[in-house]
């Protein structure tokens, strides 16, 4: 029973900061920009939110400066990449190599030195209950936060008049452009919420998973979150389901080789890729529901003919 | 990711290499795998290119590069460096040997130096650290403090060094407790404090009482301090992570090697050669034992003591390995080459060696 409480509890560390920054990048492909620099902004948002906990003792501050920073740098890509018409992918990436790059330069005061951890929440009477106490009512409060963006994002996009005009915007510019709604405007908003959920990414890392900041300490996080993005075919629900089955897939690896059955780690380190791969795939079996839910502007720059 | 490697490391080529020059001094030059702020391997070979700043003062001046990615972009890396008036060039990770080899072919006149490789050249000299002998004593104190007699043991990839360690670790252990344990799980990295992190969790969860690891962020011991645990740190001294849960850290000291070498070439003695230095040299130290009771920690420095007089060698034949075969002469230490190369675990290991 310890057994199986400590892997579960670990999986839900190792799946939260996926699903922050994937759900983030969601909403903003919805709108029809891919922003590749989910990695640089995770790197700033981990380095600001480690910093910013560290000179005021308060986890909080940290959490805020984390997604304040992520904010900034998406703005800098919308800046670019919508005022600028930049090409978006190769924006992206120079946003990725900007972000590791400035990360290390704000964060080199800051290695060696231990952090401030966000504490997990105790409820008087919940947490206490064997094994769904520590699971359902013990967690950091960043899980929470995660999934209720992901409830949220799922209900504004399919429920509400603001999500129908985030994937028009997404799906024809031109249109939605027509209809008289700010095309560039609502693209913002999104941007810079994917910024947002990025940093908070970036900040989980640096105050709950491994409190403590090293250069590259995301590594290759961004672009997981990225991949998931796809194979969920742009559905929070089913990035949520993602998210979980490759943090499930990857301590399950590390379980099995403590065990010692002596299957290959390079085999075990493989699997979460291929199994969450095969599972989307598998459940996006439906090729005109992927179609339509793939944004049909993704990537396109708009300009509006005046 | 191969290409997001590339840029970085191309960017930080950009970035880094820009010191000033000056005719009169000797410039020493850094090529490091890794930033030099992950707090272990790069940051510790870093801290050796500082401490020849200060003990040579005006004499030199120094440049690195960071986050060199191993192959042929190490490779325009080096020459690079040697185009710009480097006289002495460090290399300092293993996928470095080839390119290191290539450019010193072209440039008679510089000295190369490449640590943790084997080859060799009248240019290239190569320098490791004997770090197994840390690991042996760790094994001790991990057998003696732990109540559960299982150690969890992460690592990053199956080669010589690495496999050396594990069966170092459990040499010492079995020293003090036969039936000593290890549960080991291979990340696939030497870096990424997530995954660290993970693994350390899942091994505690399995039983581990103590942390010992192979990869270089600190994020096990962290783990291990949250759980009320016990570990080791690794590569740079890790106290200030886990004050209640590091039992010690094995630590490379590269700054003696530095200094001396830098030194032999503004003096026109340089000379190629190997070297690989214990903790006799100073090369490998294990940072203050903490958070054990005395005893534990006068028998974990008897065998420093012992190791540095050559007294103890970790490695004495004859050694069993995991399939029943043994190998070295008894009373002997296995040689050199028998440990650069070692593919086997000893007996009592029960994880399988991925191939």
């Amino acid at each position: 029973m310890n057994e199986l409480l400590s892997i579960v509890l670990t999986i839900i560390t190792a799946a939260t900061p996926l699903l922050l920054a994937s759900i983030g990048e969601l909403v903003v492909e919805r709108s029809g920009v891919l922003n590749l620099g989910v990695e640089g902004m995770m790197a700033v948002g981990a380095v600001c939110g480690f910093g910013a906990a560290l000179m005021t003792g308060s986890p909080l501050v940290g959490v805020l400066a984390a997604i304040a920073a992520g904010v900034i740098l998406s703005m800098l890509f919308g800046f670019l990449t919508l005022t600028m018409v930049s090409n978006q992918v190769a924006t992206g990436l120079a946003l990725t190599l900007l972000g590791l790059g400035l990360a290390g330069m704000i964060g080199e005061g800051f290695v060696g030195q231990p952090g401030v951890k966000l504490e997990k929440i105790s409820i008087p009477g919940l947490t206490g209950i064997p094994f769904i106490g520590p699971v359902l009512f013990g967690q950091d409060l960043l899980v929470y936060v995660s999934l209720i963006i992901v409830a949220a994002t799922s209900y504004v996009l399919f429920r509400t008049k603001t999500g129908l005009i985030i994937r028009a915007v997404g799906d024809s510019h031109q249109s939605a452009h027509a209809l008289g709604y700010s095309v560039i405007g609502v693209r913002y908003l999104c941007v810079m919420f994917g910024g947002a959920c990025s940093g908070l990414a970036g900040g989980y890392l640096s105050l709950v998973y491994t409190p403590q900041w090293v250069e590259n300490m995301t590594a290759g996080r961004g672009w997981i979150a990225l991949a998931l993005v796809v194979f969920a075919s742009w559905l929070p629900w089913r990035l949520a389901i993602g998210a979980y089955l490759f943090g499930t897939i990857t301590i399950l690896g590390f379980s099995l080789q403590a065990v010692g059955i002596g299957i290959p780690s390079q085999l075990l380190s493989s699997l979460p890729y291929v199994v969450t791969i095969l599972a989307l795939v598998v459940i996006s079996g439906n090729r005109a529901l992927t179609r339509a839910n793939t944004p049909a502007c993704l990537g396109q720059p708009f300009v509006p003919d005046r | 990711m191969k290409i997001w490697m590339a840029m970085a490391a191309a960017l930080a080529l950009s970035v880094s290499a820009g010191a000033a020059q000056a005719a009169d001094k000797l410039k020493a030059c850094w090529v490091y795998v890794g930033p030099v702020g992950d707090f272990g391997y790069s940051y510790q070979h870093d801290q050796g290119r500082k401490a020849v700043e200060k003990e040579l003062g005006d004499k030199v001046e120094t440049v690195f590069l960071e986050n060199v990615a191993e192959g042929p972009d190490a490779e325009r890396a080096i020459e690079r460096l040697a185009r710009e008036g480097c006289k002495i060039i460090f290399t300092t990770s293993f996928g470095f040997m080839d390119p290191t080899i290539k450019v010193a072919a072209k440039y008679p006149d510089i000295k190369f130096e490449h640590a943790t490789g084997y080859k060799m050249a009248d240019n290239v000299a190569i320098y490791n650290a004997r770090f197994y002998e840390g690991r042996y004593v760790m094994g001790q104190v991990a057998a003696k403090m732990s109540k559960t007699g299982v150690a969890g043991y992460i690592v990053s990839f199956p080669i010589p060094e690495v496999v050396m360690g594990i069966n170092a670790f459990m040499l010492g252990a079995q020293s003090v407790n036969p039936d000593f344990k290890i549960k080991i799980v291979w990340v696939n990295s030497w870096y990424d404090p997530g995954k660290e992190a993970d693994a350390a969790k899942v091994l505690f969860g399995q039983g581990a009482d103590i942390m010992v690891q192979h990869t270089d962020s600190t994020a096990p011991l962290q783990i291990a301090e949250e759980q009320g645990k016990l570990g080791f740190g690794q590569s740079s001294d890790m106290i200030k992570f886990a004050p209640k849960a590091q039992l010690s850290a094995n630590t490379d000291d590269w700054d003696p090697y530095y200094v001396a070498r830098v030194k032999a070439v503004l003096d026109s003695t340089w000379k190629s050669g190997s070297t690989w230095g214990g903790m006799k040299d100073g090369m490998v130290v294990l940072s203050p034992f903490t958070n054990m009771p005395d005893d534990v920690k006068k028998m974990a420095e008897d065998s420093v003591a012992k190791i540095k007089s050559g007294e103890l060698l970790p490695f004495t034949g004859p050694i069993t390995k995991q399939d029943g075969t043994t190998v070295g002469e008894a009373g002997k230490s296995l040689p050199d080459e028998e440990l650069l190369g070692m593919n086997y675990y000893i007996k009592g290991i029960d994880d399988k060696l991925p191939q």
